[in-house]
């Protein structure tokens, strides 16, 4: 066994950012004669993104955000030498500018519940002794050394966990329903397959504790009285399909996984496959096929996954998120997992916070905290100063959330009430200068790319909304294309064969529903009241503003400005193609959008 | 790596891999060692490696935590030990042949080892 440390540096959030970061600590520890008493160690995100590459130096609990290989000897100096923080490295809130070196004390972190991320940036995810050290597999010694397969499903069911992917179904009913049905094999399967532009909590989770979604698997085909499981990521994750491999790996040598599991006599074992990044290969059936090595596509619901699943076998699809609160359940008690969250949604939820926003990152809440919460309270509000509009929870087909529903819960119901989904957790903000018509266009367009076009209404009834949307946009609708939209809409969401058709409509009618006005200002008025539709808008500059700096007449790609030193300059509106230069560098706020 | 053959086995691996990330997780003891330029060139560096080995061979969950000088130069290495909501109790110049005395009387035990002991802070009224 190695030897006790006095120190562990923690360095997260290596995404191609900084590779050298870990070599260079190690070094320097080395050359300081420190090492010995501290050891550094890689560890998987720590979902402060907007801050990366960051370090954590336990025990002090001293936190460094942006930490470039050339501040190593300055920190190992400062603060492993001689105990201090390094100020200058430390985070500091944007409101009050106040600097806060402990980690636990950072608002971002301080308003979280991490019980699913809680190893994430905690320990080497490619160990699996730390995993087991932190207390990993101790669920699944309760399971296969004092509980039936019976006890284990009706704890889950009580502890009214649901499916964290988006859909929400009850976890321990799925697994009942697996169990129950007829045949000899049935299978477990792990949905990695996170395709929703700006979401990453499944990879995060995958790339920094993988041992967790292996255990719950493991309880949950030991539960349902499986052998077999599959985890399913898109190729595109490839740390995470690294991680997860090493995770299997090692668990088979500890004979974890495989023939007899510790002696329990209870055989399973895990295979990876890798997506090939489609969209609608995290809808469970085309998520089958895709196993199966079929095209991803999906199939009609005449009969369920938990009957006739992955080759026709009894199947239990369940997110990656979903299995690893598995093992919280079994170590703390269904009723300690229903005490967090709602009466409907209980526990708690990962969710990706991008967009305009002051904290990029991953986050894990409770179920039922408010959108004010998490926007302002872990997300630092929106930067420079702008006013918030609007929320896209639950990726592409999700709905947009407005600024009057700032204070409703999340969870399940609350959402779906809003017009919106959990989906699997993405978080869009955005600010006044977002135009609601042209992020429902936005989305239809990524909608429309990834719809595998096998039913009708999902193929064509998308294309024609986006055909609107982008009209719409040029200042070319029609009032009456309101009422066309919204019966395409409800015909796609009803008549769409799955998740992906049934959803898809959301960008475009929660819009209407709570941006109606911005539409009606395209159509009628042919304004953009946000200043983003390039056909409905125009650049000028404002003339008791501009001091005649040139800035704007050096940067215009298209020498659409003139106007001589220090006199007022002026638009060509002929010339110009609306590209915004002169408006982002102007210091005087003297370009205008109208 | 070996195979597991049991639970038995596996109960007993994490309780041997505990003590390696035991910097991360909360234990109720903290030892603060003095290191600042005063502390490591009186011999604050074979202290704490004297007090790692002491604690991993009694197999002793505690901290062990560095600081910088604390202005009490003269009594270097200064040695702070805190159990739980009781006093922390300084130390001064303790030299690596102390430290068992210090573990097996303080942290077993219980008792403050008085004639070495130079000072104590209740929790609370630091500072």
């Amino acid at each position: 066994m190695t030897e006790q440390h006095r120190a562990d540096v923690l360095v997260s959030c290596l995404h191609g950012r900084s590779p050298e970061l870990i070599p260079a600590f190690q070094e320097e520890i080395k050359r300081r004669g420190l090492a010995d008493e501290v050891q550094v160690v890689d560890t998987g995100c720590r979902g402060f993104c907007a801050m990366g590459p960051v370090v954590l130096i336990q025990p002090d609990g001293l936190f460094y955000i942006q930490v470039q290989p050339a501040d190593v000897p300055e920190l190992v100096e400062e603060t492993l030498v001689k105990g201090r923080a390094v100020e200058r490295l430390a985070y500091k809130e944007p409101a009050t500018h106040e600097t806060i070196p402990h980690y636990d004390a950072i608002p971002f972190y301080s308003k979280q519940v991490r019980h699913v991320m809680r190893n994430c940036g905690m320990i080497n995810p490619q160990s699996i002794e730390e995993y087991i050290a932190v207390g990993g597999y101790q669920a699944l010694d309760k399971v296969l050394t004092s509980m039936a397969p019976e006890e284990i499903i009706s704890e889950v069911k009580k502890s009214g966990l649901r499916g964290r992917g988006g859909a929400g179904f009850p976890t321990g009913r799925k697994w009942e329903s697996t169990r129950r049905a007829p045949g000899d094999i049935r299978y477990v399967i792990a949905n990695g397959d996170e395709g929703d532009p700006g979401a990453f909590m499944n990879r995060s989770l995958m790339e920094g504790d993988p041992h967790s979604v292996i255990e719950g698997m493991i309880i949950g085909a030991y539960a349902i009285g499986v052998h077999q499981g599959y985890i399913y990521v898109r190729d595109e994750y490839p740390l995470a399909v690294k991680n997860l491999g090493i995770a299997i790996e090692q668990a088979r040598e500890y004979g974890l996984l495989g023939e007899d599991i510790l002696g329990s006599g209870f055989n399973f074992d895990v295979k990876i496959v890798r997506g090939a990044g489609a969209f609608v290969c995290g809808e469970s059936s085309a998520l089958m096929q895709s196993v199966e090595g079929k095209v991803g596509e999906p199939r009609p619901k005449h009969f369920h996954a938990t009957e006739r699943g992955l080759w026709d076998c009894p199947t239990a699809l369940n997110n990656v998120e979903t299995w690893a609160n598995v093992p919280l359940i079994i170590n703390n008690g269904a009723d300690w997992f229903a005490s967090l969250g709602t009466e409907g949604s209980k526990g708690t939820k990962t969710f990706c916070l991008v967009g305009k926003i002051e904290n990029t990152g991953l986050i894990e809440v409770p179920m039922g905290i408010t959108l004010r919460e998490i926007i302002y309270d872990i997300g630092g509000g929106i930067p420079d100063g702008k006013e918030f509009k609007a929320v896209q929870t639950g990726g592409p087909s999700g709905g947009c959330i407005p600024a009057s529903l700032l204070d409703l819960p999340v969870d399940y119901d609350s959402l779906a009430e809003a017009g919106s989904i959990m989906g699997s957790g993405g978080m869009i903000v955005m600010d006044e200068r977002t135009c609601m018509v042209d992020i429902a266009r936005y989305f239809l367009d990524f909608l429309k790319e990834e719809s595998c076009g096998k039913c009708t209404p999902c193929r064509e009834g998308i294309r024609r909304m986006l055909e609107i949307l982008t009209r719409i946009t040029e200042g070319q609708g029609e009032m009456a294309d309101l009422e066309t939209l919204e019966t395409l809409a409800k015909t796609v969401q009803s008549a769409s064969l799955c998740g992906l058709g049934k959803t898809a409509p959301n960008p475009v009618l929660s819009t209407l529903r709570y941006f109606h006005d911005e539409y009606v200002a395209h159509i009628v008025d042919h304004k953009c009241p946000a200043g983003v539709c390039k056909a409905l808008i125009e650049y000028y500059i404002i003339a008791d503003k501009c001091t005649g700096c040139g800035l704007c007449r050096r940067k215009c790609p298209q020498e659409a400005i003139s106007g001589e030193k220090k006199e007022l300059h002026v638009i060509d509106p002929e010339l110009c193609i609306k590209c915004g230069v002169c408006f982002d560098v102007c210091k005087f706020d003297a370009v205008g959008v109208r | 790596m070996p195979k597991l053959k049991s639970f038995e086995e596996l109960r007993k691996l994490r309780t041997q891999l505990q003590k390696d990330i035991k910097t991360r997780t909360e234990t109720s003891t903290t030892i603060t060692v003095g290191m600042g330029t005063c502390g490591i060139s009186a011999g604050a560096r074979e202290t704490m490696h004297a007090i790692l080995a002491e604690l991993d061979e009694r197999n002793i969950d505690a901290h062990v935590t560095t600081v910088g000088c604390i202005g009490m130069c003269h009594k270097e290495p200064l040695v702070d030990v805190q159990q739980g909501d009781e006093p922390r109790v300084t130390y001064g110049n303790v030299t690596p042949a102390m430290v068992p005395r210090i573990i097996e009387e303080h942290l077993i035990q219980g008792h403050v080892v008085e004639e070495w002991a130079i000072g104590r802070v209740a929790v609370g009224q630091e500072g």
